[in-house]
């Protein structure tokens, strides 16, 4: 739940590493209806020249500011969520990818506040302007 | 790409009755492990009648009206060519397991840059009696490929 000490620009509300796996981009496949065969199949993904099969970006942005909920306590308090997909994400065959958030306080008012959202993969960061506003209590 | 899409708003999409394991599964899909998301009892705690869905859950409604763009005969769009570069959701209230939902599709913006066409569309997200829920908005990317 979110302590009004948490709300200082800045600070660091969650974080967490999520593992992916080739079976989690099939789940996320079945789940949103999502079955471009480039977030599954090695054989497409070549042919359409990527470098693998990558996570579905909308998958990696619902992850994301999941990482925010246990702190909200309601998601209901979520007023607006935009990113950018910048860089895609590669999910190996064998060791899947590692994607590391951090929610950092970006900016408050009266009634909001922004939470910038910072997701990475190796050394390289995945999402562009990733920012969640949510309502105060 | 056609850029007279600019300004066309669609039907509004088949109701989409959001169902309790549908949230579930969902959920689970995006490491979402929170009980509001998986448990009604958490839910309603929060004062929701159903489990609560993820806030991108949303894209599934948009998604429908994605559909309707790409089916358009004069769209010039072809799913393979086609690159998701930005999303944002507005929410006035999460979704929730029992809601009722239609999505009413907008173009809002059709942009060149190179060889490519940046479309901009907005997914109004209503429930059963016509309140705001959600607006989803997307920036595709649309390369230009064989027709």
């Amino acid at each position: 739940m979110i302590a009004v000490g948490d709300i200082v620009v800045g600070s660091i509300v969650a974080e967490r590493t999520v593992h992916l796996t080739r079976e989690a981009l099939v789940r996320y496949a079945g789940a949103s209806g999502d079955f471009n065969p480039i977030h599954y199949s090695d054989d497409v993904a070549a042919s359409v020249g990527l470098p693998g099969v990558l996570a579905h970006g909308m998958l990696t942005m619902g992850l994301a500011v999941e990482t925010i909920v246990p702190w909200l306590g309601d998601s209901g308090s979520i007023r607006e969520y935009g990113v950018r997909f910048t860089r895609p994400v590669v999910v190996d065959p064998v060791t899947g990818a590692e994607l590391r958030i951090v929610a950092k306080v970006g900016a408050i008012d009266d009634e909001s506040a922004r939470i910038d959202l910072t997701v990475t993969s190796g050394e390289t960061t995945v999402l562009g302007k990733a920012q969640v506003r949510v309502r105060l209590p | 790409m056609n850029p007279e899409l600019v300004g066309r708003v669609f039907p509004p999409t088949a109701p989409y009755l959001v169902g309790r394991e549908k949230v579930r599964e969902f959920a689970r899909a995006v490491f979402a492990d929170d009980p509001q998301h998986l448990d009604p009892a958490a839910a309603r705690a929060l004062g929701y009648a159903d489990v609560v869905a993820p806030p991108t859950f949303a894209m599934v409604v948009q998604d429908q009206t994605l559909q309707q763009l790409l089916a358009q005969p004069d769209s010039g769009i072809v799913l393979q060519n086609v690159l998701h570069a930005e999303q944002r959701f507005r929410y006035t209230r999460p979704i929730v397991a029992g809601d009722e939902l239609i999505g009413i599709l907008s173009v809002t913006g059709v942009r060149a840059i190179g060889g490519n066409a940046m479309v901009t569309s907005e997914a109004e997200i209503r429930d059963a009696a016509g309140d705001h829920v959600v607006t989803a908005t997307s920036v595709l990317v649309v390369g230009e490929g064989d027709e």
